[in-house]
Order: C-alpha cells, then structure tokens, then sequence
C-alpha cells in the first residue's frame, strides 16, 4: 500500500483535523470492518464543562437535583486535588451519535477518542440488540427535554422541596424499576407528551376505583377477595406508579420519568465489558491501519500505545490500586482473543470452541457484539487463553466457614467453574437483591408488603435498607414491610411507618430508628 | 452521514450551577457549622477566600437496597500468583473478606467525609447570611441615582426599542381615514354617476372621463402613506425618584494604653468583620472610623485597622466627635445611622457618667441601632455597668456584649446583626 503523508503530527490538534480524522477513521471502519454507525456529532469542551456533563450522569440536559450537585462537587474536589483524571470522552447513545472531546486531549489522544467513541462506541449502541430493544436513540434527547421542563413546572407549581423529596425517593429505586423480562417500548418524546395529560385522568381514575372499598357484605370471608397484586411485582417504581393510593398525578408523572430513564441506563450496565471491550479493540485496530496507511506519524502512534496500555491496565487482586475487574481489559483481551481463535486456533480453542474456531473473524466479532450481554458474552467466549492470561481465580466466601477458599484457577479443571462465576458476576439480577412487591392489604391498613428472597444466604445491608424503606413509605403512604426471606421463612423483618422504621429479626431481637 | 463538528468551549461552564446551588441549600446546615468554625480560626486578613467543607458521608448518602456482608459469596479475582485449588485463605482482619466491599456498594469504604471546596462568594453568603442592619428605614434622598422609571403615557419620539406598535399604527389609521375622507367622497359620487349613466347610449365620452377622474382620485388615495413619521409613538417612561436607604455607620475603637495587643486584635477582627458585612450588603454605605485614647481622631480605614498611637482613656471624646460629625454630615431626615463601640470597658472615673448622658440624651435619639462590644477576659467594667442602665431605657435600639475570645466573635457579631423576624 502506498504510504501517504500524516494528517498532523506533534501533540496540537485543529478543528479540521478532527474531521479529516473522522473521514479516514470512518471509511476504514466502514469499507473494512463494516462498522454501522450513527451519523457522529463530536462537540469540543472544556474540563470544566466535561465536569459539568459527568455530573448529569452523562445526559447532555438534565434536570435539576442536588444529587447531581454533589457529584459535581466530588468530581472538581478530585480534580483540583490531582487525585483523578477527567476521561477523554462522554458518548451519549442518542441519533446523531454526541461525542464529548476535551480539549486538552492531544492531537493522539483526539484520534484515539474519534475511533474509541464515534465508531466503537457508537457502532455498539447501533448494533447491540439490548441497546436496540430498550431504548430508541432518536428519540432520548427529546425525552429527557421534556422531563427536564416538565420538572420544573412541577418545582415552580408545588415548590421546589417537595419535588426533590419525591425525586431523591424515586432515585433510591431506580434500580428496581425495570422489567427484566419483558421489553418495553421505546421511548416517546412526542408520544410522552401527547399522551401524558390523557393519563393522568386515566390513572387518577382508576387507582380510585381500586380504593373504593365499600364492602356490601360485611360477612364475606378473606379468601373470597382477590389476591393484590394478583402475581409478585419485580417493577417497584412502576407499581407504585399506578397504584400508590395517594400520589397526585403529576407525582405519579415524575415517578414514571425516573423509571423511563432507569430503562435508558438499563443497557449500558449490563453491558460495560462487551462495549467498552469494543470499542477498545477497534480503537486498536483502527489506529493501527491509520498508521499503516501513513497517516498517524511515528511519535503520534507511540504515544498511542502508551495511552492504550494505560487503558487496558488490570491491578492485580493484591495491588493497593486494584477496585475490581477492569471492563476495558477484560472485555479487549476477549475480542481480540476471538480474532485469534478465528485466525489462528489451537486444539484447545477448538475443543472448547468447536462452533466458531477457525470462522470468519469479522463475522463472530459483529454477532457476538449484536446478540449478547456480558453474562452470556463471558459465559460464551471466555476463552482459556485469557483465562490464563489475566491469571483469573474464583474464591468462596462463606461465613459459616472459617476461611476463605480457593475454588478454582486457570488450570484444566477450573476454566469452566472461573468461566460460569465470573459471568454472573455480571448477572444482573445476582448483583441486586431481588425484591418485588408481595401484597396490598387492600382490606386492612392498605400496607405494602416487599419480599426479598435471600440467594445463599447474602443480607440486605440494614442501615441502607431501612433508609430506603423510609422512601418507599413516602411514595406509598401508608406502612411498608419487607420481608427477608431466607429458605420459605423470613429471616428479617423490616417495617417503616409514620414515626420509625424497625428490624424484627428472625431471634425476636428489635432494631428500631426514629424517622 | 454529516459530521458535526460543535466547539462547546466558548459556552457557559456553569450547567451545573443549579445543582450547586441545591447541594449547598440541602446541607446549609452542615456548612453554616463548618463556616462558623472557619472564622473565629482565621486570622483577620484572611477572611475573603473560600473554604473547605466536609460533610459526614453517611448524611449525604443516597441509599438503594444492595447486599451486605455474611452469607456465601463467590468472586472472581485476578492475578493469581501462589494459589491452587482447595488453599484456604485466612480471611483478612476487619472481617470484610475476600467478596465484602466490592458488590453492588457504591458507598466505598475509604472515605469517611464528603469535602468539597465552597468558593469565596459562598463563604461569605453563609457568613452573613441572615444578617442586616437592624431599623433600617426608607428615608427621602436627594441622591441623583435614586430613582426608577414608571411608564407614563406617550410621547411622539424617543429610541427604537420603546416604540409602541400599537399606538403608532392606531395614528396611521386615523390620519389615513382623515386624509382620505374627501377622496373616498368623491370616489364615491363619481362611482354612483357611473352607475346612473350605464344605461345610456350616448354618454361615452363622459364615461371615460369619469373613468380618468376615478383613476386619479384612486390614485391619491393610494399616495396617503401608509405609516408617516408623524404617526410613531415611543412608550414614555418617568422618572420617579426613590426614598432610599442611605446608612452611615460609626466604629469606634479603643486604643488606650489598657488595651492590650491582644484585646485591640479582638476588636480589629469584630470591626473587619462589620466592615465586610456592610460593604458586601449595601451598596451605599458610609463608615465613619473613630479611634480613641484619651483624644478621639476621625481615621482612614488604612489607619483605623493599624495604626499604633495608644494613650489614656477618656472615652466620652469619641462620643463627642460622634455627634459632630452627626452634625454636620449626616442630617437624620436622611440617613441611617448606626454605631458600633468596642472598648475593653476601662474608661476614666468621672467620664462614664458623662457618657451615659451623652449617648442618651444627644446620640441614641439620633440612631438606628448602637451596639457595644466589650473585649474583656475578666471582669465587667466601669462603662459596662453604666451602659447596662441604658439598655433598658432602648430594648431595642441598644444592644451590648461581651467577647472573650475569637471564637466568640462571629457569635456575638451574629447576634448584634440577626435579622430579626418582623
């Protein structure tokens, strides 16, 4: 191939190399590796301001919260101190594809940036069937615009305390307000709008009908009444949303706000390995072609590998530096790991991959991008070899043990037990605790009951667990008990209501707060 | 597939500014504690910058249901290095195991405080937050700025952007009407002849003079403008002057020999911190500073603060000066007037009296609020037990302390200026 002279060398970038980078990243990604992507809107900005957009947790316009302040002032507070750096770039999964650039990256790190998010990245929220099935690009920026402005109607009609209190209740449930199996429909902004004055009579309406309790016969037995909710609910924010008793239907509104962008955040943390793990090896790969077409300069590609290496930097467990596994280093050692099972297969890959060693490498990369998230992408294509490389171990910590043991390692027997372990690590539904909505007394004291079901044993965390419980109370309104279910029979037993929330624990002893 | 390529730099930084504001609101009470803290521990030339906050991790939480410690956990870790299958690891001291912190706990271990920086301006927003001038009243000035503009009827010019749309185009429409009344007249008769001659063979070459006549009236009809300069105009505005708050405050020092370097730092630090409260909440404020030994000077800020002239005490000639200055300066119909007095409470035998007469009789009938500071690590003294004879006399226009300390200056500073609820 004939060498062609570099876009820019040295370390200072310009506007017009920005796009001729996007141009020549772009057709490589498009004519080689048949990256399919949104059409890229790359926005330049100040630290300040990429501070600004980390404390919206990543949405461009967010509406207003204290929370957001705090994270704001943590960020700047370790900033200022040196104790972080800021990252290179925010991507926002909307159509056209927004990529932050900070402005003191270097010419390198730009480029970097432009492969990494506008064609890893974005070609990933293009692709990847949980990004196509829970949220529609097109249409998120306008959403959360019109929550944004919905808010703060509601601040400016009914003050701007109790909006927040509502909020900072509905925040300390975000994680329990997705369906996990089934799908939603995509979000709506015009949709949202138009039908949002229609259900708050709707709803209002019904949930009326629902409380209506004027029982004609008094001598009716328990039983005869049905069950509610008739099955358990795992959607807390959604059933609270259209059967709390007493919420004002512009609070059942904000309510429904919260849990909608729950659902827009839903993929992207059941995906952090396989996408950062994506775009990773593309930036590789990409910046490697640019340089073998001649348009990265030799100084530019070295500082490049030494930027990448900081990426893909994992402490080991030991390291004073190690918090958890690292999803860039896992996630690149396992594509580019694909590629060499695909290119170059040993026995062993063959015996433990026989549907895919020795394919097309190009193919298996884009259909395990597009159909898995990362528990069925470990559980699918964590191979030996990397295994092996990272020097993966699993333990068992069990508190009826004395010490912690060693259950398998990157030996023969063992790349399956590390396999499965590790992928649920990434299961969802084994990092949160599984809660759902038992029962309404509908005919007693309208109380919510919430079940949690323990797995092996593992607690709630109390003192987290009875402040949230205070906020369910606040959304529900009348008192609110969880049940800690410990094989059939309930091992804790909170309860929260007007004055105090208390721990009725399985040995009859009692915890109890003011709140 | 357009790139868009959007320079965000130039842009305003502050999005997060509201969220700020909100944070800093939820945890006033934390920070006005923290605040509160920082000034009685700064020295006193250090006031005007920010300060760091911290704030107890565990107030600030967002708590969601995650896992605690105990049951069985699995891990996957890392970098393996000695172990093989079956080893048994002695859980590490502290009992968090192995699978304790890393799970679902965005509450990490390490920090037990959430600090962050509060920059100058919200410092001195908390330090005197809640603070004023005590009786302040609108008095009628001759103050040339003190005004504000009210819409007052209409004028036929003025500048473009008070042009009044409606006003201007009702003008037009009637000067139009008015000039064309006689045409449109005449179009009419013309018209209705026309009409009337229809009929008739032989009228031709009337017709088409009629039809030319028409064709003219029409004509200066369409020639009225449709909108003349004569028709705009402009929103007239007034000026109506303002009663203002117009304030001078008096700060008298003592300087005599019995103040010690460390009483006179007390003082400084009280007057540092009433000189910045006023700047920074009235715009128009006068300071007038006194210092006194047994003679009383009217001072720059520059000398009040470290000058080091020191003498004996005679405390009555800085009220005396007060009142000239009073006098001839600062006329009652439109001033405020306040003072602040900070002595060690020393003064001369026969002098206290006299300043008992003075302040009740001459000063206290001319002024909004008089508040003493007495800086003294022992006893009450001889002015304070005078001045205690006049608090009952003024409740509410005379207030005294006592300070022992530089922690009990932003207190009792705090207290002399609370805003009370009215």
């Amino acid at each position: 191939m004939k060498k062609r002279e570099p876009i820019l060398e040295g370390s200072e970038w310009t506007i017009d190399a920005l796009a001729e980078f996007e141009e020549e990243i772009g057709r490589i990604a498009a004519e080689r590796y048949r990256l399919d992507t949104y059409p890229n809107q790359i926005e330049i900005i100040s630290a300040d301001q990429m501070m600004d957009a980390y404390s919206s947790v990543g949405m461009p316009v967010g509406y207003h919260h204290w929370s957001f302040g705090k994270q704001f002032l943590s960020t700047e507070q370790r900033y200022r101190k040196g104790q972080i750096g800021l990252a290179y770039e925010l991507v926002i999964n909307s159509n056209p594809c927004i990529s932050y650039l900070m402005e003191e990256n270097s010419l390198t790190l730009q480029a970097l940036v432009i492969a990494h998010a506008c064609f890893g990245h974005n070609s990933f929220f293009k692709g990847n069937y949980l990004f196509r099935e829970w949220t529609d690009a097109s249409a998120i920026i306008n959403y959360i615009l019109f929550a944004r402005n919905y808010i703060s109607d509601c601040e400016e009609r009914h003050g701007v305390d109790v909006v927040e209190a509502l909020l900072d209740s509905c925040h300390a449930l975000m994680n329990l307000g997705v369906d996990q199996f089934r799908r939603p429909r995509p979000i709506s902004a015009a949709e949202e709008e138009r039908r949002q004055k229609e259900r708050e009579d709707y709803v209002q309406q019904n949930v009326n009908d629902l409380w209506r309790t004027i029982p004609k016969k008094k001598e009716k037995k328990e039983e005869e009444f049905p069950r509610f909710p008739s099955e358990p609910q795992e959607n807390l924010l959604y059933f609270i949303e259209k059967s709390a008793p007493l919420l004002e239907p512009w609070e059942r509104e904000i309510v429904r706000i919260v849990r909608k962008i729950a659902l827009y955040f839903y993929p992207q943390r059941q995906t952090k390995v396989m996408n950062e793990g994506w775009a990773t090896f593309w930036h590789y790969n990409l910046m490697n072609d640019l340089y073998d077409e001649g348009l990265i300069g030799e100084g530019n590609i070295l500082e490049f590998l030494q930027s990448h290496t900081g990426v893909i930097y994992q402490p080991e467990y030991d390291s004073p530096y190690f918090s958890g596994i690292n999803p860039y280093t896992l996630g690149f050692a396992m594509f580019s790991d694909i590629r060499r099972i695909c290119e170059e297969p040993t026995d062993e890959d063959r015996r433990f991959f026989p549907d895919w060693a020795g394919s097309d490498w190009l193919d298996t990369v884009h259909h395990a991008m597009a159909n898995y998230k990362d528990e069925s992408f470990i559980l699918q294509f964590l191979s030996p070899t990397v295994i092996r490389s990272l020097k993966l171990f699993s333990i068992l910590d069990d508190d009826s043990d004395s010490a912690i043991q060693v259950t398998a390692i990157h030996d023969d027997e063992g790349y399956l037990r590390v396999r499965e372990e590790l992928a649920s690590q990434y299961n969802i539904s084994q990092q949160d605790p599984d809660i759902q909505v038992w029962e309404v007394a509908l005919r007693g004291d309208r109380s919510l009951t919430l079940r949690h079901t323990q797995r092996d044993r593992i607690q709630l965390d109390e003192d987290d667990a009875k402040e949230v419980l205070k906020h369910v109370h606040h959304l529900w309104r009348f008192d609110v008990h969880l049940e800690s279910m410990q094989d059939e029979t309930v091992a804790q037993n909170y309860h929260c209501n007007e004055e105090k929330v208390w721990i009725d624990s399985a040995d009859g002893s009692k915890k109890s707060e003011k709140s | 597939m357009a790139l868009q390529i959007i320079d965000r730099r130039q842009q305003g930084k502050q999005k997060s500014a509201v969220n700020r504001q909100r944070f800093l609101k939820r945890f006033r009470k934390h920070i006005k504690e923290a605040v509160t803290d920082a000034v009685s521990k700064r020295s006193i030339t250090d006031m005007d910058r920010g300060e760091e906050i911290s704030i107890p991790k565990k107030d600030i939480s967002e708590p969601i249901f995650h896992h605690g410690r105990g049951g069985s956990q699995r891990r996957v870790l890392p970098g393996n290095k000695e172990f093989i299958r079956g080893d048994r690891i002695d859980r590490p001291k502290g009992g968090s195991g192995g699978g304790g912190g890393g799970k679902a706990s965005n509450q990490g271990e390490g920090m037990d405080e959430f600090v962050f920086e509060l920059n100058q301006q919200e410092f001195l927003d908390f330090v005197f937050e809640d603070l004023e001038l005590p009786n302040l009243v609108r008095k009628q000035l001759k103050d040339s700025d003190a005004y504000k503009l009210i819409k007052g009827g209409y004028t036929s010019d003025g500048i473009p952007a008070r042009l009044n749309v409606v006003q201007s185009l009702r003008g037009a429409k009637a000067r139009r009407i008015a000039l064309g009344g006689a045409i449109r007249r005449e179009i009419r008769a013309l018209e209705e002849e026309l009409e009337s001659l229809e009929d008739e063979a032989d009228a031709d070459e009337r017709r088409s003079e009629i039809t030319n006549k028409l064709d003219r009236a029409r004509r200066r009809l369409n020639q009225i403008p449709f909108l003349d300069d004569f028709d705009l105009r402009y929103n007239n505005m007034i000026r109506e002057p303002t009663p203002t708050t117009s304030a001078v405050m008096f700060c008298l020092m003592d300087v005599s020999g019995s103040m010690t370097q460390d009483i006179k730092d007390l003082a400084k630090r009280f007057f540092v911190l009433l000189h910045m409260f006023l700047k920074r909440h009235y715009s128009k404020i006068d300071v007038v500073f006194i210092r006194h030994h047994t003679k009383a000077d009217e001072v720059d800020e520059q000398e009040f603060f470290y000058s080091r002239e020191t003498g004996g005490t005679v405390v009555s000639s800085a009220l005396e000066l007060m009142k000239t200055i009073i006098e001839e300066r600062y006329p009652t119909d439109s001033w405020n007037i306040y003072a602040a007095q900070a002595s060690d409470g020393e003064n001369w035998a026969d002098d206290s009296p006299r300043c008992r007469d003075l302040l009740v009789k001459s000063l206290l009938p001319l002024v909004q609020y008089y508040a003493y500071v007495e800086i003294n690590a022992r006893q009450q003294q001889e002015l304070w037990n005078t001045y205690s004879e006049i608090t009952d006399l003024f409740p509410t226009q005379f207030a005294m302390k006592t300070v022992n300390s530089a922690a009990d200056i932003f207190p009792v500073f705090h207290e002399l200026f609370e805003r009370k609820s009215t």
